[in-house]
């Protein structure tokens, strides 16, 4: 469950070796962290003893401890050509010999342990193998050149990991060739491998023999061979598993024992995938696997499923006859008790697969999307918001590893193609952005994947960089999204590379802005388009120009948190309409940027700055003409600051030094300019100033309001609700360090929150002012759950105004439905329709009564 | 009256006092300082609400995530290494409210931790961090009655009918026929339709 820490603590460890000390302490596990070993008791986690190595800087490898012996070794690298061994007394960490040799050719990479007295490991040019023999007396290495033992030259060597006894395995590119250590320390070519992927670490079982792993490729099959370390030539166990090439090759294998029935000796195998998804393998079957490529989720957008089709092929009706009669019939079993287990199984999966909840297509409501998530593994997963099952994935071919492209990492999803008015019988598909390596210079990797299918439509590589992505407010008449990317030059490259987007550009050309933010320089830029590239015979890269720029002083100011509001946000209305029959109107502009910035000296690690020292200061920026709309200063505050920006207000969460509590504030902006139009005359006779142009020069007339209230918890992520209209009051959406998400009403952040509300203010729903935020349990939307790990939030519309939908994305993933305001356009889950059925027959068996009654009444009046 | 609040204070204090005697100190070791403490939960999973608390799934957090620890079976936790300063501690367990606690840890005086817990400003003694409350995650579904089902809309337009179809009539009859003659009367005068005729049937007979 609680992987994130534990991974952190795993960094530090270097090797761990089982050393049975007293009958006490059980096993003692010797870690090596910050230069210091330690022995730990693994019963109740006491230090045994430390032994510091700082002071010989030195950088230990492996941690070795011989057989039946009390001692241990500590071996590793000083520098890049010395080597060092120390011997330890495992019982009290007492320093018995230290031993050192410089190797003058260098090292390359790790030392790997052969036997229990020889290391191997590569030199500095990648060429030649080295064995360290370090037990005797001196320590002698001995270099073998890789053209020596192996005929050909294959370029460089890579040892893998694998501990397998008195053997080794050296890769060179596509080849695996294993290589083993004779008594005389001289090395000897046993086989050479092809396909292979990866190879076990050799695990010991009965009679004293040892056996490791091997995974190759065939195919679209994989070839899972067990061998005995001694003797090559047998096969434990030779199994060939048919894989689903969207996995990916093999990265690792694990192997375990067990007895099957009959008593003989059993392997299973445990993979890891190049999607990072885990399988276990045993008599040549996957037995279970998880995908657990979604614990590190990188962006996430939606598609909408498909709409249900009317027509249906005759062949089609006959065939769903057939299944609809088979399924009349078990069910028929099924009430008359008759129905076996298999049926009953059966009967099951027909409901689901009819029930509402896992349609593959549009619903009314606009519950049930596709989730369109992207991985660190390069794999894009898209899933079924009803039941959360992966209905496709793809491994991105344009970000696997290739000759050219070392480390790649997916950046970004964005939606390419949402079809409606236009090219309705076109698929939607979605933009993958990637990068070959982690820098951001790096040049850039586009896929284009089509989001019912799971086909990638189109690839493009190795092109530019990408600094930014910006989708333009325009599309094509296939609907596809116009694409801005910005490379690391400010040049700007239009995607879709069609002459119709250059059309739609140059008649926008003027209108097109972005901004940058430099968080290191502390410096925010505004861009525009000027010309196309000069020099290049590319049509569609553009030159830009800067536009304006705003330094932060650096010795006092250092930019921690930007946001923006969401491209997609729908705001309803501009007005709003306060107590005392008064309007306001907000400043709604989708170029407002907020910034935080902090004081360099708290920026960094929390706790050490004094309060006096420290000082936080908010920007609210017009990112279209440069212009600081706005600028607060919270004295004794530090980040880290976690914002969101939606419509005219900013929500933001910082820590209170002063009052050592971390506080959220809000900030609403308010248009003034429009003050003057509330006279319905002046606007009939034409004397509002609402055509004035809107100019660079003239300050926007605007007023902010702003309040801050204490919050207990720290938090991991803020998110606002998003509605399709907009009316639907809000709520944020905030993750907590315990990673819970809390849903709380931005009618607590209203900065018009006072101690005491008036009557009208009261009826308009202003909350009495408190000073801190109510945490109310029954609003976490993830109830008793948590989403172990939280890293972000996203929000998405449904088609019914009063919902929305949450994704919640860290090591778990989490969705659901939320209705900020209940669900005041659909009736209730518990509605009773049999309530209703009722009262309706008891009204019109009502109307009747008194209508006989009515009509008895007036007969016996005519008659007297 | 005025002797209850102290008592309770007392008994507080002393259950605080024997629960750890040695669960906070500062010791420093090396660049910095360890900070121990216990958390206590006592009724674990005692509510049916909610999932059973696991002293397993217990996090303790310094400084909004700068690093995590896990209890230990007894409930005691410690950070090592931390410098001398001002730290937040949090406690993350399910089902639970803990206040953060803001930890004062000095460099002049080593071996002592000043806590303080931040949402009622309550020195604590020890570094004995106790939920403020338990938390329910769940609305309890209010138990079936008949008011509920009265109260509804479609409850009053029944029971409205019911009194129409029932004690209306009953009022017709205990009405004096001399007055009820005599409203008659006053009706056609002032020809205000009856239900009959409103109705489609009585309304052609007319």
């Amino acid at each position: 469950m609680s992987l994130g820490p534990m991974m952190q603590w795993m960094q530090s460890i270097l090797h761990w070796v089982n050393v049975n000390l007293k009958a006490n302490k059980g096993n003692v596990i010797l870690v090596f962290s910050k230069g210091c070993l330690h022995a730990v008791s693994s019963i109740d986690g006491e230090v045994l003893w430390e032994k510091d190595l700082s002071a010989e800087s030195i950088e230990v490898q492996q941690i070795i401890r011989p057989l039946g012996s009390d001692m241990i070794y500590a071996v590793g690298f000083v520098g890049s050509s010395q080597f060092d061994a120390y011997q330890i007394n495992a019982k009290n960490g007492e320093l018995v010999k230290h031993k050192s040799a410089d190797f003058p050719d260098g090292f390359y990479g790790d030392l790997l342990l052969v036997s229990s007295d020889i290391l191997v490991s590569l030199d500095a040019t990648r060429t030649s193998l080295v064995t360290i023999d370090f037990q005797k007396g001196e320590i002698i290495f001995k270099k073998t050149h890789v053209s020596d033992i192996v005929d050909e030259s294959f370029g460089t060597a890579v040892l893998l990991p694998s501990e397998l006894s008195g053997m080794f395995a050296v890769r060179f590119n596509t080849l695996l060739v294993f290589i083993k250590v004779t008594i005389e320390g001289k090395l000897e070519v046993v086989d050479k491998i092809t396909n292979a992927a990866a190879v076990s670490d050799a695990l010991s079982f009965s009679e004293g023999q040892q056996a490791f792993a091997l995974v190759e490729h065939v195919d679209r099959k994989i070839l899972l061979t067990m061998k005995l370390v001694h003797d090559w030539n047998s096969d434990l166990l030779k199994e060939s598993i048919a894989m689903d090439l969207q996995r990916g090759m093999v990265q690792k294998v694990f192997i375990n024992t067990y007895i099957r029935t009959d008593r003989s000796q059993g392997f299973r195998a445990l993979i890891v995938m190049e999607d990072h998804s885990l399988l276990l393998l045993q008599q040549g079957e996957i037995v279970w696997s998880r995908e657990e490529g979604l614990a590190s989720v990188i962006d996430v957008t939606t598609s909408e499923l498909p709409v249900e089709k009317k027509g249906i092929l005759v062949v089609k009706v006959e065939q769903s006859l057939f299944e609809w009669l088979k399924g009349h019939v078990l069910k028929l079993k099924g009430t008359l008790m008759l129905a076996g287990p298999e049926d009953i199984a059966a009967i099951q999966g027909m409901r689901l697969k009819s029930s509402e909840k896992s349609k593959m297509t549009r619903d009314h409501n606009g519950f049930w999307k596709l989730l369109i998530v992207l991985t660190k593994a390069g794999k894009l997963y898209a899933l079924h918001t009803g039941d959360g099952r992966v209905v496709w994935s793809l491994l991105l071919p344009s970000l696997r590893e290739s000759g050219s492209c070392k480390r790649p990492t997916g950046l970004s999803v964005y939606q390419w193609q949402v079809p409606h008015h236009h090219a309705m019988d076109e698929n939607p598909s979605v933009l993958v952005v990637g990068r070959c390596r982690p820098n951001w210079d790096a040049p850039v990797a586009l896929s284009f994947v089509d989001t019912y299918t799971g086909k990638e439509l189109k690839s493009m590589g190795l092109i530019h960089s990408c600094a930014q992505v910006i989708p333009l407010p325009f599309t094509d008449s296939t609907e596809q999204r116009l694409h801005l990317l910005i490379d690391a030059e400010k040049h700007a490259h239009l995607y879709p590379r069609t002459s119709e987007a250059i059309g739609i550009l140059q008649h926008e050309f003027s209108n097109i802005y972005w901004y940058s933010v430099e968080a290191d320089n502390g410096i925010i830029r505004g861009h525009v388009l000027t010309s196309n590239c000069i020099g290049m015979v590319d049509e569609y890269c553009f030159t830009s120009r800067e536009l304006w720029s705003i330094v932060f002083p650096s010795e006092s100011e250092k930019i921690i948190a930007t946001a923006t509001r969401k491209l997609n946000e729908v705001v309803h209305t501009q007005a709003k309409a306060i107590a005392d029959q008064d309007v306001m109107y907000k400043y709604i502009s989708k170029n407002l940027l907020f910034v935080a910035t902090s004081a360099p000296k708290a920026s960094g690690e929390f706790g050490m700055a004094q309060p006096e020292e420290s000082c936080l200061v908010v920007y609210l920026i017009d990112t279209v003409t440069g212009r600081i709309l706005h600028r607060m200063t919270h004295h004794g505050s530090q980040g880290p600051v976690h914002a969101v920006l939606s419509e005219n207000w900013v929500v933001y969460h910082y820590f209170n030094l002063r009052a050592h509590r971390y506080e959220m504030s809000v900030m609403e902006i308010y248009d003034q300019s429009w003050v003057d139009n509330k006279d319905v005359w002046k606007l009939v006779v034409g004397k509002h100033n609402l055509t004035s142009p809107i100019s660079l020069y003239s300050r926007p007339a605007v007023v902010t309001k702003s309040q801050s209230y204490f919050f207990t918890h720290s938090v991991k992520a803020i998110a606002v609700t998003s509605t399709a209209k907009g009316i639907t009051s809000k709520q944020l959406l905030i993750g907590t360090i315990g990673d819970q998400v809390l849903a709380l009403d931005k009618r607590y952040l209203d900065p018009r929150r006072s101690l005491d509300p008036t009557q009208a203010e009261k009826e308009e729903g202003i909350i009495p002012l408190t000073d801190s935020l109510p945490i109310i349990p029954q609003s976490y939307v993830t109830h008793a759950l948590n989403v172990e790990g939280l890293r972000g939030i996203v929000t998405l519309p449904a088609k019914l105004e009063s919902t929305t939908l949450v994704f919640a994305y860290g090591v778990d993933i989490f969705f659901t439905r939320i209705a900020p305001s209940r669900t005041y356009d659909s009736l209730t889950e518990d509605f009773s329709y049999a309530l209703l059925l009722l009262t309706i027959v008891a009204l019109i068996a009502a109307i009747f009564v008194t209508w006989i009654m009515s009509e008895r009444k007036e007969l016996q009046e005519k008659w007297t | 009256m005025r002797s209850k609040p102290v008592i309770l204070l007392l008994l507080l204090h002393s259950l605080l006092c024997f629960s750890s005697l040695s669960s906070s100190q500062a010791i420093s070791a090396g660049d910095g300082y360890t900070i121990n403490g216990r958390v206590k939960l006592r009724s674990m999973g005692a509510q049916g609400f909610g999932l059973p608390g696991k002293l397993s799934n217990v996090k303790v957090i310094l400084n909004g995530g700068q690093r995590v620890t896990f209890l230990r079976s007894d409930g005691y936790f410690s950070f090592h290494n931390v410098p001398a300063g001002t730290h937040l501690i949090e406690v993350d367990a399910i089902g639970y409210f803990f206040s953060p606690v803001r930890v004062d840890v000095s460099a002049r005086n080593p071996g002592k931790v000043q806590a303080t817990l931040t949402e009622n400003r309550r020195g604590l003694i020890e570094l004995v961090l106790e939920p403020m409350r338990e938390e329910q995650y769940y609305e309890i579904r209010e138990p079936f009655s008949i008011m509920s089902i009265a109260k509804s809309p479609m409850g009053l337009m029944m029971g409205f009918m019911v009194v129409v179809m029932f004690l209306m009539p009953k009022l017709m009859e205990n009405m004096d026929p001399e007055e009820m003659r005599r409203a008659q009367e006053e009706m056609r005068i002032q020809g205000v339709p009856s239900l009959a005729n409103m109705l489609p049937g009585g309304a052609a007979r007319s």
